[in-house]
Protein backbone atom coordinates (compact mmCIF):
# COMPACT_ATOMS: atom_id res chain seq x y z
CA UNK A 1 0.00 0.00 0.00
CA UNK A 2 2.94 2.19 0.45
CA UNK A 3 4.77 1.23 -2.28
CA UNK A 4 3.01 3.47 -4.89
CA UNK A 5 3.21 6.50 -2.33
CA UNK A 6 6.91 6.32 -2.30
CA UNK A 7 6.99 5.42 -6.38
CA UNK A 8 5.17 8.80 -6.79
CA UNK A 9 7.50 10.85 -4.27
CA UNK A 10 10.31 9.60 -6.06
CA UNK A 11 9.00 10.52 -9.30
CA UNK A 12 9.50 14.26 -9.95
CA UNK A 13 13.13 13.89 -8.62
CA UNK A 14 14.24 11.80 -11.24
CA UNK A 15 11.49 13.80 -14.09
CA UNK A 16 13.29 16.95 -12.86
CA UNK A 17 17.02 14.80 -13.19
CA UNK A 18 15.83 13.92 -16.67
CA UNK A 19 14.65 17.38 -18.30
CA UNK A 20 17.62 18.87 -17.00
CA UNK A 21 19.53 15.96 -18.42
CA UNK A 22 17.73 16.94 -21.66
CA UNK A 23 18.44 20.58 -21.42
CA UNK A 24 22.11 19.82 -21.14
CA UNK A 25 22.41 17.54 -23.42
CA UNK A 26 20.21 19.88 -26.36
CA UNK A 27 22.37 22.93 -25.47
CA UNK A 28 25.70 20.51 -26.34
CA UNK A 29 24.46 19.42 -29.29
CA UNK A 30 23.65 22.67 -30.24
CA UNK A 31 26.81 24.34 -29.17
CA UNK A 32 28.66 21.30 -30.74
CA UNK A 33 27.28 22.19 -34.06
CA UNK A 34 29.72 23.44 -36.67
CA UNK A 35 30.12 26.53 -37.41
CA UNK A 36 31.77 28.48 -40.30
CA UNK A 37 35.42 27.99 -40.29
CA UNK A 38 37.89 31.02 -41.87
CA UNK A 39 40.11 29.40 -43.50
CA UNK A 40 38.19 26.31 -44.98
CA UNK A 41 37.74 26.16 -48.64
CA UNK A 42 36.21 28.59 -50.43
CA UNK A 43 36.28 31.92 -51.84
CA UNK A 44 36.06 34.65 -54.88
CA UNK A 45 34.93 33.11 -57.72
CA UNK A 46 33.32 34.45 -61.25
CA UNK A 47 31.77 32.01 -63.81
CA UNK A 48 28.80 31.66 -65.40
CA UNK A 49 25.78 29.57 -65.11
CA UNK A 50 23.87 26.65 -67.60
CA UNK A 51 21.82 29.98 -68.73
CA UNK A 52 25.03 32.20 -69.90
CA UNK A 53 24.38 34.28 -66.79
CA UNK A 54 27.61 35.61 -64.65
CA UNK A 55 28.07 33.95 -61.01
CA UNK A 56 29.84 34.94 -58.38
CA UNK A 57 30.75 34.84 -54.85
CA UNK A 58 28.73 37.92 -53.99
CA UNK A 59 25.57 36.38 -56.01
CA UNK A 60 25.80 33.73 -52.99
CA UNK A 61 25.72 35.68 -49.85
CA UNK A 62 22.63 35.31 -47.89
CA UNK A 63 21.71 32.14 -48.37
CA UNK A 64 23.89 28.67 -47.09
CA UNK A 65 25.08 26.33 -50.38
CA UNK A 66 26.02 23.09 -51.28
CA UNK A 67 28.22 22.93 -53.74
CA UNK A 68 29.99 20.00 -55.70
CA UNK A 69 32.72 20.22 -57.92
CA UNK A 70 32.00 17.49 -61.14
CA UNK A 71 31.78 17.13 -64.66
CA UNK A 72 28.91 15.91 -67.14
CA UNK A 73 31.19 12.93 -68.92
CA UNK A 74 31.46 11.88 -65.44
CA UNK A 75 29.35 8.32 -65.49
CA UNK A 76 29.09 7.42 -61.85
CA UNK A 77 29.87 9.67 -59.01
CA UNK A 78 28.60 12.76 -60.60
CA UNK A 79 25.22 11.47 -61.40
CA UNK A 80 24.60 10.20 -58.23
CA UNK A 81 25.33 13.23 -56.16
CA UNK A 82 23.26 15.66 -57.70
CA UNK A 83 20.45 12.92 -57.50
CA UNK A 84 21.39 13.05 -54.17
CA UNK A 85 21.78 17.03 -53.93
CA UNK A 86 18.65 16.94 -55.56
CA UNK A 87 16.26 14.51 -53.13
CA UNK A 88 18.02 16.73 -50.75
CA UNK A 89 16.78 20.51 -52.50
CA UNK A 90 13.34 18.31 -52.61
CA UNK A 91 13.31 17.70 -49.00
CA UNK A 92 13.87 21.39 -48.35
CA UNK A 93 10.35 22.05 -49.28
CA UNK A 94 9.02 25.90 -48.88
CA UNK A 95 12.57 26.23 -47.55
CA UNK A 96 14.27 25.65 -50.62
CA UNK A 97 14.31 29.10 -51.72
CA UNK A 98 16.38 30.11 -48.68
CA UNK A 99 19.28 27.71 -50.13
CA UNK A 100 21.41 26.90 -52.83
CA UNK A 101 23.17 24.36 -54.78
CA UNK A 102 25.64 24.95 -57.41
CA UNK A 103 27.61 22.34 -59.26
CA UNK A 104 30.70 23.79 -60.96
CA UNK A 105 32.42 21.88 -63.50
CA UNK A 106 36.24 20.77 -63.30
CA UNK A 107 36.11 20.11 -67.11
CA UNK A 108 35.21 23.84 -68.94
CA UNK A 109 36.12 22.76 -72.20
CA UNK A 110 33.46 20.33 -72.38
CA UNK A 111 30.91 21.50 -70.03
CA UNK A 112 30.06 24.87 -71.72
CA UNK A 113 26.62 26.15 -70.46
CA UNK A 114 23.94 24.45 -72.89
CA UNK A 115 25.92 21.05 -72.17
CA UNK A 116 25.52 22.24 -68.35
CA UNK A 117 21.97 22.74 -69.22
CA UNK A 118 21.37 19.89 -70.97
CA UNK A 119 22.89 18.20 -68.17
CA UNK A 120 20.73 19.41 -65.26
CA UNK A 121 17.32 19.11 -67.05
CA UNK A 122 16.95 15.80 -65.04
CA UNK A 123 17.86 17.28 -61.39
CA UNK A 124 16.09 19.62 -59.35
CA UNK A 125 15.83 23.23 -61.18
CA UNK A 126 17.16 24.56 -58.00
CA UNK A 127 20.48 22.94 -59.02
CA UNK A 128 22.71 25.83 -60.69
CA UNK A 129 25.56 24.30 -62.75
CA UNK A 130 28.99 26.84 -62.93
CA UNK A 131 31.32 27.10 -65.56
CA UNK A 132 33.22 29.37 -67.22
CA UNK A 133 37.01 29.86 -69.19
CA UNK A 134 39.96 27.45 -67.39
CA UNK A 135 41.41 30.49 -66.13
CA UNK A 136 38.37 31.35 -63.93
CA UNK A 137 37.30 27.84 -63.06
CA UNK A 138 40.91 27.04 -61.74
CA UNK A 139 40.51 29.80 -59.84
CA UNK A 140 37.19 28.72 -58.31
CA UNK A 141 39.26 25.28 -58.31
CA UNK A 142 41.84 26.67 -56.08
CA UNK A 143 39.83 28.48 -54.00
CA UNK A 144 38.15 25.94 -53.12
CA UNK A 145 40.84 23.20 -52.77
CA UNK A 146 39.67 21.12 -55.19
CA UNK A 147 42.00 18.63 -57.04
CA UNK A 148 41.46 17.97 -60.89
CA UNK A 149 43.19 16.32 -63.24
CA UNK A 150 42.96 15.35 -67.26
CA UNK A 151 43.58 11.33 -67.60
CA UNK A 152 43.53 10.47 -70.89
CA UNK A 153 41.76 7.35 -72.17
CA UNK A 154 42.80 4.93 -75.38
CA UNK A 155 41.37 6.59 -78.26
CA UNK A 156 41.93 10.52 -77.25
CA UNK A 157 38.86 10.50 -74.99
CA UNK A 158 39.55 11.11 -71.18
CA UNK A 159 38.01 11.19 -67.34
CA UNK A 160 38.76 13.79 -64.61
CA UNK A 161 40.02 12.98 -61.31
CA UNK A 162 38.53 14.75 -59.19
CA UNK A 163 37.90 15.88 -55.29
CA UNK A 164 34.06 14.80 -54.90
CA UNK A 165 32.83 15.68 -51.81
CA UNK A 166 29.81 18.43 -50.70
CA UNK A 167 30.89 21.18 -49.21
CA UNK A 168 28.69 22.85 -47.06
CA UNK A 169 29.04 26.67 -47.12
CA UNK A 170 26.95 29.21 -44.80
CA UNK A 171 25.08 32.46 -45.68
CA UNK A 172 28.20 34.38 -45.63
CA UNK A 173 30.20 32.07 -48.31
CA UNK A 174 32.22 30.22 -45.33
CA UNK A 175 33.23 26.65 -45.19
CA UNK A 176 30.88 24.67 -42.43
CA UNK A 177 32.07 20.94 -43.12
CA UNK A 178 32.08 18.44 -45.90
CA UNK A 179 28.23 17.64 -46.37
CA UNK A 180 27.15 14.34 -45.61
CA UNK A 181 24.69 12.74 -48.05
CA UNK A 182 24.84 8.81 -46.88
CA UNK A 183 21.95 10.10 -44.55
CA UNK A 184 18.04 10.14 -45.58
CA UNK A 185 17.14 13.56 -47.85
CA UNK A 186 15.36 14.19 -44.42
CA UNK A 187 17.83 14.19 -42.22
CA UNK A 188 20.19 15.95 -45.06
CA UNK A 189 17.90 18.76 -44.76
CA UNK A 190 17.42 19.17 -41.68
CA UNK A 191 20.98 19.74 -41.09
CA UNK A 192 20.96 22.08 -43.99
CA UNK A 193 18.28 24.18 -42.51
CA UNK A 194 20.10 24.61 -39.17
CA UNK A 195 22.46 27.55 -41.54
CA UNK A 196 19.40 29.21 -43.12
CA UNK B 1 -16.10 -25.62 -81.08
CA UNK B 2 -14.51 -22.46 -82.20
CA UNK B 3 -10.91 -23.53 -81.38
CA UNK B 4 -11.54 -26.58 -84.02
CA UNK B 5 -12.81 -24.33 -86.54
CA UNK B 6 -9.88 -22.19 -86.24
CA UNK B 7 -7.09 -25.16 -86.08
CA UNK B 8 -9.13 -26.56 -89.53
CA UNK B 9 -8.81 -23.56 -91.34
CA UNK B 10 -6.33 -21.17 -92.78
CA UNK B 11 -7.86 -18.38 -91.41
CA UNK B 12 -8.26 -19.21 -87.82
CA UNK B 13 -4.07 -19.67 -88.04
CA UNK B 14 -3.44 -16.69 -89.03
CA UNK B 15 -5.64 -14.70 -86.52
CA UNK B 16 -3.69 -17.30 -83.75
CA UNK B 17 -0.19 -16.04 -85.58
CA UNK B 18 -1.15 -12.37 -85.14
CA UNK B 19 -2.04 -13.23 -82.03
CA UNK B 20 1.00 -14.54 -81.28
CA UNK B 21 2.62 -11.65 -82.72
CA UNK B 22 0.85 -8.83 -81.17
CA UNK B 23 0.15 -10.01 -77.77
CA UNK B 24 3.87 -9.40 -76.54
CA UNK B 25 3.69 -5.61 -77.48
CA UNK B 26 0.10 -5.17 -75.83
CA UNK B 27 1.16 -7.17 -72.45
CA UNK B 28 4.97 -6.10 -72.65
CA UNK B 29 6.41 -7.52 -69.73
CA UNK B 30 8.95 -4.95 -67.58
CA UNK B 31 12.04 -4.71 -68.79
CA UNK B 32 14.02 -8.27 -66.87
CA UNK B 33 17.57 -9.21 -65.89
CA UNK B 34 18.64 -12.58 -66.75
CA UNK B 35 21.22 -14.93 -65.33
CA UNK B 36 24.04 -16.03 -68.16
CA UNK B 37 26.20 -19.16 -68.20
CA UNK B 38 29.39 -19.46 -70.42
CA UNK B 39 31.94 -21.95 -69.73
CA UNK B 40 32.71 -21.91 -65.50
CA UNK B 41 31.62 -18.38 -65.53
CA UNK B 42 28.30 -17.53 -64.18
CA UNK B 43 26.56 -14.11 -64.70
CA UNK B 44 23.89 -12.71 -62.72
CA UNK B 45 22.29 -9.02 -61.98
CA UNK B 46 23.30 -7.04 -65.14
CA UNK B 47 21.85 -3.80 -64.83
CA UNK B 48 22.58 0.08 -65.70
CA UNK B 49 22.15 3.10 -64.74
CA UNK B 50 19.86 5.75 -66.84
CA UNK B 51 22.16 8.42 -67.76
CA UNK B 52 21.06 12.37 -67.58
CA UNK B 53 20.39 14.14 -70.68
CA UNK B 54 23.63 15.19 -72.94
CA UNK B 55 25.71 12.88 -71.19
CA UNK B 56 28.47 11.15 -73.08
CA UNK B 57 29.43 8.42 -70.65
CA UNK B 58 27.15 5.51 -68.77
CA UNK B 59 27.82 2.72 -66.36
CA UNK B 60 26.62 -1.29 -66.75
CA UNK B 61 26.91 -3.70 -63.46
CA UNK B 62 26.78 -7.32 -63.79
CA UNK B 63 28.03 -10.35 -60.56
CA UNK B 64 30.12 -12.42 -62.28
CA UNK B 65 31.29 -15.73 -60.37
CA UNK B 66 33.73 -18.05 -61.74
CA UNK B 67 33.08 -21.53 -60.39
CA UNK B 68 35.82 -22.89 -62.61
CA UNK B 69 39.68 -23.75 -60.99
CA UNK B 70 41.09 -21.67 -63.32
CA UNK B 71 41.05 -17.84 -62.93
CA UNK B 72 39.70 -16.25 -65.94
CA UNK B 73 39.49 -12.58 -67.30
CA UNK B 74 36.83 -10.31 -68.65
CA UNK B 75 37.01 -7.51 -71.02
CA UNK B 76 34.07 -5.86 -72.86
CA UNK B 77 34.58 -5.72 -76.96
CA UNK B 78 31.02 -3.61 -77.65
CA UNK B 79 27.99 -2.07 -76.93
CA UNK B 80 25.26 -1.76 -79.00
CA UNK B 81 24.69 1.50 -76.72
CA UNK B 82 28.18 3.32 -77.21
CA UNK B 83 31.42 3.75 -79.27
CA UNK B 84 33.06 2.35 -77.11
CA UNK B 85 33.18 0.05 -74.07
CA UNK B 86 35.26 -0.67 -71.21
CA UNK B 87 35.83 -1.85 -67.84
CA UNK B 88 36.37 0.52 -65.18
CA UNK B 89 37.27 0.74 -61.67
CA UNK B 90 36.77 3.98 -59.53
CA UNK B 91 37.63 4.44 -56.00
CA UNK B 92 37.88 7.58 -53.62
CA UNK B 93 41.12 8.78 -51.94
CA UNK B 94 41.02 11.46 -49.30
CA UNK B 95 37.97 12.44 -51.51
CA UNK B 96 39.25 12.43 -54.46
CA UNK B 97 37.38 10.29 -57.68
CA UNK B 98 39.74 8.23 -59.45
CA UNK B 99 38.60 6.18 -62.56
CA UNK B 100 40.64 3.99 -64.51
CA UNK B 101 40.60 1.52 -67.06
CA UNK B 102 41.32 -2.04 -65.98
CA UNK B 103 44.25 -2.98 -68.19
CA UNK B 104 44.40 -6.24 -69.50
CA UNK B 105 40.71 -7.41 -68.05
CA UNK B 106 38.94 -8.03 -64.81
CA UNK B 107 40.44 -11.23 -62.81
CA UNK B 108 38.15 -13.19 -61.33
CA UNK B 109 39.79 -15.31 -59.50
CA UNK B 110 39.06 -19.40 -59.12
CA UNK B 111 36.02 -19.60 -57.42
CA UNK B 112 35.16 -15.96 -55.98
CA UNK B 113 32.60 -13.67 -57.23
CA UNK B 114 32.93 -10.01 -58.26
CA UNK B 115 30.11 -7.42 -58.02
CA UNK B 116 30.56 -4.52 -60.66
CA UNK B 117 28.33 -1.71 -58.51
CA UNK B 118 28.28 2.26 -58.22
CA UNK B 119 31.51 3.60 -57.22
CA UNK B 120 33.22 0.21 -57.74
CA UNK B 121 33.47 -1.62 -60.78
CA UNK B 122 31.79 -1.15 -63.60
CA UNK B 123 30.90 -1.31 -67.47
CA UNK B 124 32.03 1.89 -68.55
CA UNK B 125 29.95 2.83 -71.72
CA UNK B 126 31.81 5.89 -73.81
CA UNK B 127 30.62 8.25 -76.27
CA UNK B 128 27.16 6.72 -75.73
CA UNK B 129 24.88 6.98 -78.83
CA UNK B 130 22.33 7.73 -76.99
CA UNK B 131 20.98 8.74 -73.33
CA UNK B 132 20.61 4.77 -71.40
CA UNK B 133 16.56 5.28 -70.80
CA UNK B 134 15.11 4.11 -67.94
CA UNK B 135 13.03 0.80 -68.50
CA UNK B 136 14.80 0.26 -71.83
CA UNK B 137 17.56 -2.10 -72.38
CA UNK B 138 21.16 -2.29 -73.52
CA UNK B 139 23.80 -4.49 -74.29
CA UNK B 140 26.62 -5.32 -74.40
CA UNK B 141 29.70 -8.43 -75.30
CA UNK B 142 31.93 -9.49 -73.12
CA UNK B 143 34.86 -11.54 -73.61
CA UNK B 144 36.09 -13.70 -71.02
CA UNK B 145 40.14 -14.83 -71.37
CA UNK B 146 39.44 -18.57 -71.43
CA UNK B 147 35.30 -18.80 -70.58
CA UNK B 148 35.00 -17.27 -74.49
CA UNK B 149 32.37 -14.41 -75.30
CA UNK B 150 28.76 -13.50 -74.54
CA UNK B 151 26.40 -11.08 -75.56
CA UNK B 152 24.50 -10.01 -71.95
CA UNK B 153 22.01 -7.00 -71.88
CA UNK B 154 21.37 -5.28 -68.79
CA UNK B 155 17.76 -3.48 -67.97
CA UNK B 156 17.86 0.44 -67.19
CA UNK B 157 17.12 1.56 -63.98
CA UNK B 158 16.45 5.08 -62.81
CA UNK B 159 19.30 7.89 -62.70
CA UNK B 160 20.96 7.46 -59.02
CA UNK B 161 19.59 3.81 -58.43
CA UNK B 162 21.62 2.80 -56.50
CA UNK B 163 20.65 -1.13 -56.84
CA UNK B 164 19.09 -2.63 -60.09
CA UNK B 165 15.11 -2.45 -59.78
CA UNK B 166 15.28 -0.57 -56.56
CA UNK B 167 13.41 2.82 -56.42
CA UNK B 168 16.08 5.79 -57.31
CA UNK B 169 15.93 6.56 -53.20
CA UNK B 170 13.93 6.28 -50.19
CA UNK B 171 12.11 9.58 -51.32
CA UNK B 172 10.28 7.58 -53.50
CA UNK B 173 10.94 10.18 -56.72
CA UNK B 174 11.37 8.65 -59.77
CA UNK B 175 13.20 10.15 -62.59
CA UNK B 176 13.13 9.43 -66.18
CA UNK B 177 16.00 9.30 -68.50
CA UNK B 178 14.44 11.72 -71.15
CA UNK B 179 14.76 15.06 -69.84
CA UNK B 180 11.28 15.29 -68.15
CA UNK B 181 10.87 16.74 -64.86
CA UNK B 182 10.65 14.76 -61.88
CA UNK B 183 7.67 14.06 -60.43
CA UNK B 184 7.11 15.34 -57.19
CA UNK B 185 7.58 13.37 -53.81
CA UNK B 186 3.97 12.82 -52.11
CA UNK B 187 4.23 12.90 -48.39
Amino acid sequence: VSEPKAVSRFVPPVMAAFLAGLLVLSAVVYLARPSASPIGPGGPFHLEDQNGRPVSDQDMKGRPFLVFFGYTHCPDVCPTTLFEISEVMKALGKDVDRARALFITVDPERDTPAALKDYLSNFDPHLRGLTGDREAVDAALKAYRVYAKKIPLKDGDYTMDHTAVVYLMDKDGRFVATFNLNQTPQAAAAQLRGYL
Amino acid sequence: MIKANWKNSTSGLSVVFVLAAVMPLIFAPPARAADYDIGSIHITQPWARATPKGASSGAAYITITNNGKTPDRVSCVSSDASAQCQIHTMSMEDGVMKMRPVEGGLEIKAGETVILKPSGFHVMLVNLKHPLQQGKMVNTTLKFENAGTINVEYPVAAIGAAAPGAPASEGGMKMEGHGGMKQMDKH
